[in-house]
């Protein structure tokens, strides 16, 4: 597999999948959470004003 | 700390200095542990894979905490009837389900080399992950079916202080039941079992992850106060 020519040897076809995935949800985390808490920070500022 | 935090506007202030700089350090300090860890020899009875180490225990690690955070803003809101411990409930729960679910994912992928299996039903160490896992989803789903936002968190407080249970669960698996998974490693009688060139690596990924839940965490319950405030002020308009 061509996983295997990365630091690992035999392993590696487990090993990269794995900082693969944890990076996958590093990013979900990060990023859905930026979006909500700007999402709900400008719609709450925005009806603050209409007020 | 508790007492004045429990004012929205101090969380509020607290919060947005707080969540940055657990942020940056969670990010030193994960970055720190991957140097260190993926500089590590191999292992002499698991090679390369124990590199995965780095990524799963902590993975697990940030579950459990987030599950206890979970627990604990569940119990403040359901005695004190605290709107911001609720805020704070809601928001630890898709995080620790996203922690889980690596941790599961990361440690299949770790097994299948060391056990020639991906999962093994009669684990007890992974099937109580896999409980974890289900009980943070249950929380999001019961939450998210409940249109009374009041009746959802009583529900949500309720199931969540029950799952508390499976936390001492997971982790005395090991010692209570036969298992492929390890046993413990580091809070046992007469040290760590780890080698210190591996040790170091994994407390500051595990320190890493940690803080990358607490900056997360705070993200995410200041997005639930102004989601709370903008429905409020919506429901205000429309009734104008």
């Amino acid at each position: 597999m061509t996983l295997a020519i990365l630091p690992g040897g035999k392993y590696a076809v487990y090993i990269w999948p794995a900082y693969g995935v944890t990076v996958l949800g590093f990013a979900w985390m990060i990023l859905d959470t930026l979006w909500r808490a700007r999402r709900w920070k400008r719609q709450a500022e925005r009806l603050e004003l209409e007020k | 700390m508790f007492a004045a935090l429990a004012n929205p506007l101090r969380f509020m202030a607290f919060s947005k200095a707080a969540a940055p700089i657990l942020g940056l350090a969670a990010l030193a300090l994960t970055g720190a542990g991957l140097a260190l860890g993926l500089s590590a020899p191999p292992d002499y009875q698991q090679g390369d894979t124990v590199w995965i180490m780095f990524v799963h225990v902590p993975a697990a690690w940030a579950a459990m905490l987030a599950y206890g955070a979970l627990g604990a803003a569940s119990f403040i809101s359901l005695v004190f009837r605290h709107a911001l411990a609720d805020q704070a409930a809601k928001a630890a729960a898709p995080l620790g389900a996203a922690f889980t679910g690596l941790a599961l994912v990361t440690g299949s992928l770790w097994g299948r080399p060391m056990w020639g299996a991906w999962w093994v039903w009669g684990d007890a160490r992974l099937v109580s992950v896999l409980v974890l896992f289900l009980l943070f989803l249950a929380y999001l789903v019961l939450r998210a079916s409940i249109d009374d936002e009041v009746k959802a968190a009583r529900a949500g407080e309720i199931l969540a202080l029950i799952g508390l249970i499976n936390l001492p669960i997971i982790h005395f698996s090991v010692e209570w039941w036969n298992t492929l998974h390890q046993g413990e490693s580091i809070l046992r009688p007469g040290g760590p079992a780890l080698a210190p060139v591996y040790l170091l690596p994994l407390l500051l990924t595990g320190a890493g992850y940690s803080f990358a839940f607490g900056a997360l965490w705070l993200a995410r319950t200041r997005a639930e106060v102004w989601r709370r405030r903008a429905t409020s002020l919506a429901l205000q308009a429309a009734l104008r």
